[in-house]
């Protein structure tokens, strides 16, 4: 058996395909914050607190009302869509006209208070939350076991990436989306009702970052701090994968799990930081990102 | 480079004679900060006093580069928790008296801030403070593994030492004072560089950076000369602080404390003088007398971004500067 | 600074007040995590332990008027380190209590060194308290890593798990966890195949745990703590790797961890732990009295905090004072006895000496009810379960 510095190949498979499950969550919730940034100019720093939202709605509409894993998939993104629509609506419409530091601030202080709740409420050891019975199991691939609730991870968020990438690329509605990126005034004059498409987008990013809690639910344990760490992470993918750009997301998300899985084989140490060093070679190199356009 | 900010600021006292060096209401102003600060510690406590000293020399130095250069960086914790892993490796292992220990953590802040900010001023408003934050975690990172930082218990029982080898720190007054005199000169230099023909062109580049260039300034020079100052003297504060609290610790260089030095340079009133002082008075004094609140102080730290951000993006002292039509 | 004054009086919690009576005027200062990591093991409970001690000593008829102060250190030595030193400086604070956290309970160590007070450790686990680190002023009094480690390694050596991978949080204490574990499985015949260090606060371990798989290893073991553990667990299960025959060992666990896992995911796991609630008639009366007060039974370290102040104050009210050094001197003299660990002494490094308990987590079937997580294995004698102060660094016991 031949041995790849060290490592035999099939444990290498098992670690890329690891390293592409975690780039499923960096996918969805980068996904969420280029959408937003696009059309809004928003960093929205809350990201990470509504991903911790959506896994405790999750955990809430099981506890409380009873309501599975399946239907939480669905209602969890309606409803943290709905708090991110308020939350639009009551604070960050305030900022449109002012510099992106601004959106950046706010939002990380609204971040701050939705923790600091969470936290206060429910403390900081987390939540069990268990899978539901079809997810449980796994296959056996020869090279590793893969559980099943993983594979439906890499498979809910590949359908959740391609349908939004869908949207916004191949349909009329996206088309007015990507218009009104470029030009407000323009389409709102064509009669458009541009701050509906505005909010709606905002509720739409903030739901990816709920679905993508949910997703983690049941195989990370439910904590306010989950998402706390994780929106560093996912800001350096959506600035790798240049910002605002849909597809430059998506694949950096992936990618970038991909490159985290063998730091992980190879500096263990280093799997929290090299995210970091992507980002500032990319940025020294090619200012607008992998994908970004040059302004 | 900031080492010499007492000699600098003292050569420059001198020069009050020049009537162009500072407007009357900031002397008035200077002298009252002073006059209080020489008399709180027999009122409040020292420690604490101190704590908000270094917090607002590191906020002071970190408006000197957004309030005046214009550039947000999301990585100031880097100058600050280096220097002051420097300043207590000097101190305690290498024995150097406190005013050396200080200089060394000073001048490793200004190489990393040449080194940073010659690679970060080549990108401009977001980019550029996600390749601060970049570096800023990998600084961390380096905190975390190099075996000198002790990784999470910190660098701990740093000793106070003898200033100049002969006045004993270990005291909490003469610890003080030279902690007062550190600040006193720092903020002084600052005030002196915004109001220099640096400063100006600094303002011009500000306000028009296309136009700075026309006009033939190397623009890219003024922002990394601005950018190098802004860390060296953030590493000061951060340098003074290991001494004052013996602890040089994994927070200091977290992208949290990036976070908070935003957070105080906002509250006060970023491109004011004093705007910074007064914001890191109030998140000290919060974070110091609500600590058995626990979760409330993030909440309340929270609701006061949301609330300067909706309400008064001026600051605190900025809005006050509105009222009374001066600029402060 | 009026305002501050208030604000800080309101937070504490006057447990008596007849000052003008008194003759001893105590100040307890409970110094722990009320918002991190450790905030549910540690936090408000072990305040309405302390609370609980001054109830119980009855300081109101033994003219000693105890104050009990609480403050949250976020898990920052720096945070730590200032309260403690403002404590003792500006509100007169004569013991410090509890300060889970190795980080922060070494920086407060040296802080209570300086100032010649005391400082009863109950939260933070490194061995280093009484190892390198040790001072005068310090008692460490629940557990430490050494006794975790010496405990859970042993076992499973000698229940076969001879060959083990560590999954290892990257970072001091997690290193010292590792270090204090393999010594005791390379002396009881095992062997260490090899380890992997993770970043703290990781969210997924899978990789790390596949790692864990394909070494072989009999056993795993886990030198990281709180949220690292819980996920490293839930993770194992998740990837089938206790079914394919390797066992866990976890080597920092607490009962709030376990009730975070859920029995389902914990069943099983073997571990170390100080206390264990019905274990006789005294912890469980103890433990039911906790109960109605705070919601929940007492972590090892809660209880710890009990068993510390009322030992303190027992030793305040024989000295008449609250001389540091005259209550310190008391108290290593005299044994402690509780309904905690019954009769146990301290020694001279500033070990309270006491026996361990070598716990399994129950299956779902096993439990009778809400709390009971644990069936007793083994109970470790007090001079088995601690290190020797020979193998300390401890240059004041050694004299």
């Amino acid at each position: 058996m031949f041995e790849l510095i060290g490592i035999p190949p099939q444990a290498l498979f098992g670690q890329l395909l690891l390293g592409l499950i975690n780039g499923s969550f960096y996918a969805v919730l980068s996904l969420g914050l280029a959408v937003i940034f696009g059309l809004l100019n928003i960093i929205n720093f809350t990201h990470g607190a509504q991903y911790m939202l959506g896994a405790f709605v999750a955990w809430m509409l099981l506890n409380y009302l009873g309501i599975g894993y399946w239907w939480a998939l669905l209602l969890a993104p309606v409803i943290v869509g709905l708090l991110g629509v308020i939350m639009e609506r009551l604070f960050i419409r305030r900022l449109y006209h002012l510099d992106h530091l601004y959106g950046l601030l706010l939002t990380f202080g609204l971040a701050l208070i939705i923790t600091g709740i969470f936290k206060q409420q429910f403390g900081v050891s987390g939540l069990p939350y268990s899978a539901p019975a079809l997810l449980s199991g796994g296959y056996n691939l020869g090279f590793m076991y893969l559980p099943v609730s993983r594979a439906w991870v890499i498979l809910a968020s590949a359908i959740v990436c391609f349908g939004t990438w869908f949207v916004i690329e191949k349909t009329r509605l996206g088309a007015y989306l990507r218009a009104a990126t470029e030009n407000p005034t323009l389409v709102g004059a064509f009669g458009i009702n541009v701050p509906l498409l505005i909010t709606a987008t905002y509720g739409f990013g903030v739901a990816l970052a709920a679905f993508a809690g949910v997703l983690a639910a049941p195989i990370y344990s439910v904590n306010p701090i989950m998402g706390e760490n994780l929106i560093i992470v996912v800001f350096a993918v959506v600035v790798i994968g240049g910002m605002g750009s849909i597809l430059g997301s998506i694949i950096t998300g992936f990618g970038l799990g991909l490159v985290e899985g063998l730091t992980r084989v190879f500096y263990p140490e280093g799997s929290a930081v090299v995210v970091f060093v992507i980002m500032a070679i990319v940025l020294l190199v090619k200012p607008a990102g992998l994908f970004g356009r040059e302004i | 480079m900031a080492g010499e900010s007492d000699v600098v600021a003292a050569a420059a006292m001198p020069t009050v004679r020049e009537p162009a060096w500072m407007p009357r209401h900031h002397l008035v102003l200077f002298a009252l900060l002073l006059a209080g600060l020489l008399v709180a510690p027999f009122m409040l406590y020292p420690i604490f006093l101190m704590k908000v000293l270094c917090f607002a020399l590191f906020a002071s130095a970190f408006n000197l580069l957004l309030g005046y250069g214009g550039l947000l960086s999301f990585g100031h914790a880097a100058y600050f928790g280096m220097a002051s892993y420097v300043s207590a490796h000097a101190a305690k292992v290498w024995g150097l008296t406190p005013e050396l220990a200080i200089l060394s953590g000073t001048l490793i802040a200004a190489v990393l801030g040449l080194v940073f900010g010659a690679l970060a001023i080549r990108r401009q408003g977001i980019y550029f403070a996600m390749v601060t934050l970049a570096f800023a975690q990998m600084v961390y990172f380096f905190s975390l593994q190099a075996p000198f930082t002790g990784g999470e218990d910190g660098i701990q029982a740093v000793p106070r030492g003898h200033l100049f080898g002969l006045f004993d720190l270990s005291r909490p007054e003469p610890l003080y004072f030279f902690v007062l005199a550190i600040f006193f000169g720092g903020i002084l230099l600052i005030y002196r560089i915004i109001h220099s023909p640096f400063g100006q062109v600094l303002k011009a580049i500000r306000q028009n950076e296309a136009r700075a260039i026309s006009l033939g300034y190397q623009v890219n020079r003024y922002k990394l000369a601005v950018f190098v100052l802004s860390a060296a003297l953030s590493g000061l504060a951060g340098a003074t602080k290991a001494i004052v609290f013996q602890l040089a610790s994994l927070t200091d260089v977290y992208w949290a404390m990036s976070g908070e030095v935003v957070l105080m340079t906002l509250l006060g009133g970023m491109g004011t003088v004093f705007g910074p002082l007064v914001g890191a008075a109030v998140i000290v004094t919060m974070q110091n007398y609500l600590a058995s609140f626990g979760d409330w102080v993030t909440i309340i730290q929270g609701a006061i971004f949301v609330i300067a951000v909706l309400l008064f993006r001026e600051g605190i002292v900025g809005v006050i500067a509105k009222w009374t039509k001066k600029p402060l | 600074m009026k305002l501050a004054k208030a604000l800080l009086a309101t937070a504490a919690i006057a447990a008596m007040a007849v000052p003008a009576l008194a003759e001893t005027d105590v100040k307890i200062g409970v110094l722990n995590d009320r918002s991190g990591l450790y905030a549910d093991l540690a936090g408000e409970g072990s305040v309405v332990a302390a609370r609980m001690a001054v109830e119980d000593f009855d300081a109101a008829s033994k003219d000693i008027a105890v104050e009990i102060l609480s403050a949250d250190h976020q898990n920052k030595p720096d945070v730590g380190s200032n309260i403690a030193r403002q404590w003792i400086d500006t509100d007169e604070v004569d013991v410090i209590v509890d300060v889970p956290t190795s980080s922060v309970a070494l920086a407060v160590n040296e802080v209570v060194r300086e100032k010649d007070k005391v400082f009863l450790a109950s939260g933070p686990a490194t061995s280093d308290l009484t190892g390198k680190a040790c001072s005068p002023n310090t008692i460490h009094w629940t557990y430490d890593t050494y006794s975790l480690a010496n405990g859970t390694g042993k076992a499973m050596v000698e229940q076969g798990g001879d060959t083990w991978f560590f999954l290892t949080a990257d970072y001091a204490f997690g290193h010292a966890l590792e270090r204090d574990t393999a010594a005791v499985v390379e002396a009881s015949g095992g062997k260490v195949l090899g380890n992997v260090r993770h970043p703290l606060s990781s969210s997924d371990f899978s990789s790390f745990l596949l790692q864990a798989q394909s070494s072989g290893a009999k056993v795993i073991g886990l030198a990281n703590a709180g949220g690292d553990t819980v996920n490293s667990i839930k993770q194992a299960a998740e990837f089938g790797i206790v079914q394919a025959g390797q066992s866990l060992a976890g080597l920092l666990i607490f009962s709030t961890d376990v009730a975070a896992l859920g029995l389902e995911t914990a069943q099983g796991l073997v571990l170390t732990n100080a206390f264990l609630a019905d274990r006789n008639e005294d912890t469980a009366a103890f433990s039911a009295r906790f109960k109605e007060k705070h919601g929940k039974n007492p972590t090892m370290v809660q209880a710890g905090v009990y068993s510390a102040v009322l030992h303190y104050l027992k030793g305040v009210e024989a000295v008449g004072s609250d001389d540091a050094d005259a209550v310190l001197e008391w108290m290593k003299a005299n044994p402690s006895n509780d309904p905690i660990f019954g009769e146990a002494t301290i020694r001279k490094d500033g070990r309270h000496m006491h026996d361990m308990y070598l716990l399994q987590v129950k299956s779902p079937d096993e439990s009778a009810g809400e709390e009971d997580y644990f069936k007793l294995l083994a109970t470790i004698p007090a001079e088995e379960a601690f290190r020797s102060i020979e193998d300390g660094e401890c240059e004041m016991a050694k004299q």
